[in-house]
């Protein structure tokens, strides 16, 4: 499994990609995967202000329910909504098409210990 | 250490992702629960079920210990044909359900659920010392560690059977079986039972003889669509029919009435286990009644979550089992509701995570196949 080096991730199986002030969140092609085919996503509204590690939605494949943290603090700036009628495309393509929230960074130091692809990549090996 | 079926090195081979169940080390998918599920319903679909426990009931008196063991009539069976029933404990709960082949007169193979072979094996030999005083002339054997079991399922299931074995399927009808052999020589039960909905086979065979029937049952399925399901498949697949399940619709407090098996609980065949309880429970009036539901607004029904009114003001019941239903593509749920919300059409209300969801209960099964 590789994971793109742009990304920002964590120990939840969420990715961040920072840019500026701005901050894209959705799960890891990891995450997808151990989930299974998702057939149901709630995300938050508009406006939301979120505190790191909080739960922004949730993500439902056949079998299980999963909480979404959010890996920053934040307002929520964008939600893709697209994913409310076709939550398989979290399966598809996970790292970009399927980014679920975007956030106004409100606290820097909170994205200071986010892992990059590389510690990531053995993280994930180590839970195997 | 889990406990591992002669197919576990099949399911690494074919990809499947392996986890606990009951401690049991089973694949839960190989593709994906969606496509296995969708393959089961179009085309087939192959299951390792050789965790399933297998009791072998045999002596001149075995019918009458059955009888008096199980809810259902045993006496109404002929050789070679099978029956769904149900295990109740003293008190009117279930312990179990479970599938009794007759294959003689004097001998009965009976099929229980692998979580609970332990349990039950326990409850039959217990029954088994108090029937006639522990006198009867009957031998309760478990005899599960024999077996491997493998179900094919699907519409094309007897076509891909067929293909292993000379026994002609097509004279074997639904809940019965033949004894014949696959592959030539190896000694095999061959079902027309399954836990789908759709028609197919639950095959028996020498634990050691697995591998080879499921590789060349794979082989033979490969070409008609068949893929190796796991048991997400099996449990999506078994809710679509709204077939109840041990650990969620029933439990040693559900009393079988309530849980929609009142038509394999023979009141006036004689005494059996549990019988007195069931019959008081159903004279004072049941209080709830198992019911299939779908939401009208977003969201995924679950176990455990409360059911309310339609107005979402009084408690009414709660979710035994749900999921979105890969056929339908509807979020799906089973039940237990109070007996004045349980007609069909009734508006309710489930809780989830905090919000009142709106559902309406409705027929089931909650798919029905086409052929």
């Amino acid at each position: 499994m590789s994971f793109p080096t742009e990304l920002k991730y964590t120990k939840d199986h969420e990715w961040a990609k920072v840019d500026g002030k701005t901050i894209t969140i959705g799960i890891t092609d990891h995450a997808q995967k151990a989930l299974g085919d998702i057939v149901y996503v709630e995300l938050p509204a508009v406006g939301r202000t979120l505190k790191k590690h909080e739960t922004f939605g949730v993500v439902e494949s056949i079998k299980a329910v999963s909480d979404l943290y959010s890996p920053v603090a934040g307002k929520v700036l964008e939600v893709n909504s697209s994913l409310t009628d076709e939550p398989a495309r979290i399966n598809q393509d996970p790292h970009k098409g399927a980014w679920m929230i975007k956030l106004e960074l409100t606290d820097p130091a909170s994205a200071t210990d986010l892992m990059d692809a590389a510690a990531y990549t053995a993280y994930v090996a180590s839970l195997k | 250490m889990l406990k591992r079926t002669a197919l576990f090195e099949e399911h690494q081979r074919l990809g499947g992702r392996l986890i606990d169940f009951g401690g049991w080390e089973l694949p839960v998918q190989y593709s994906g629960v969606i496509d296995e599920h969708q393959a089961c319903r179009t085309a087939a679909g192959i299951f390792d079920v050789s965790h399933m426990g297998e009791v072998h009931v045999e002596g001149p008196d075995a019918e009458a210990y059955l009888n008096y063991l199980v809810s259902n009539n045993v006496a109404k069976l002929a050789d070679s044909q099978a029956q769904y029933s149900v295990l109740c404990n003293e008190h009117g709960g279930l312990v179990d359900d479970l599938v009794i082949y007759r294959r003689a007169r004097d001998r009965f193979l009976v099929v229980v659920n692998a979580s609970n072979t332990d349990k039950d094996f326990a409850h039959m030999v217990k029954i088994q010392k108090q029937f006639q005083g522990g006198k009867a002339r009957v031998s309760v054997t478990n005899e599960s560690a024999r077996y491997s079991q493998i179900a094919v399922q699907g519409p094309k299931a007897a076509e891909i059977v067929q293909k292993i074995t000379k026994t002609p399927l097509a004279a074997i009808k639904t809940y019965w079986f033949a004894e014949g052999t696959v592959l030539g020589s190896i000694p095999a039960v061959l079902g027309r039972t399954g836990y789908t909905g759709e028609d197919g086979f639950e095959i028996y065979v020498p634990w050691e003889k697995g591998p080879e029937v499921w590789r060349a049952l794979v082989e033979a399925g490969q070409p008609l669509g068949m893929k190796p399901c796991g048991l997400g498949a099996r449990d999506t697949l078994r809710l679509e029919m709204k077939y109840p399940l041990y650990g969620h619709e029933l439990t040693d407090e559900t009393n079988p009435l309530e849980a929609g098996a009142g038509w394999v609980v023979k009141l006036d065949k004689g005494d059996f286990v549990g019988k007195t309880p069931i019959v008081q429970a159903k004279e004072a009036g049941l209080k709830r009644k198992l019911v299939g539901l779908r939401l009208l607004d977003r969201g995924i029904p679950r176990q455990g979550y409360a059911v309310y009114s339609g107005d979402g003001a009084i408690r009414i019941g709660e979710i035994t089992s749900g999921t979105q239903s890969p056929s339908t593509k509807q979020a799906i749920g089973i039940a237990y509701v109070t007996i004045p919300n349980s007609a069909e059409g009734t508006k309710l209300t489930v809780d989830i995570r905090g919000q009142k969801v709106a559902a309406e209960v409705i027929p089931t099964p909650f798919y029905k196949r086409p052929y």
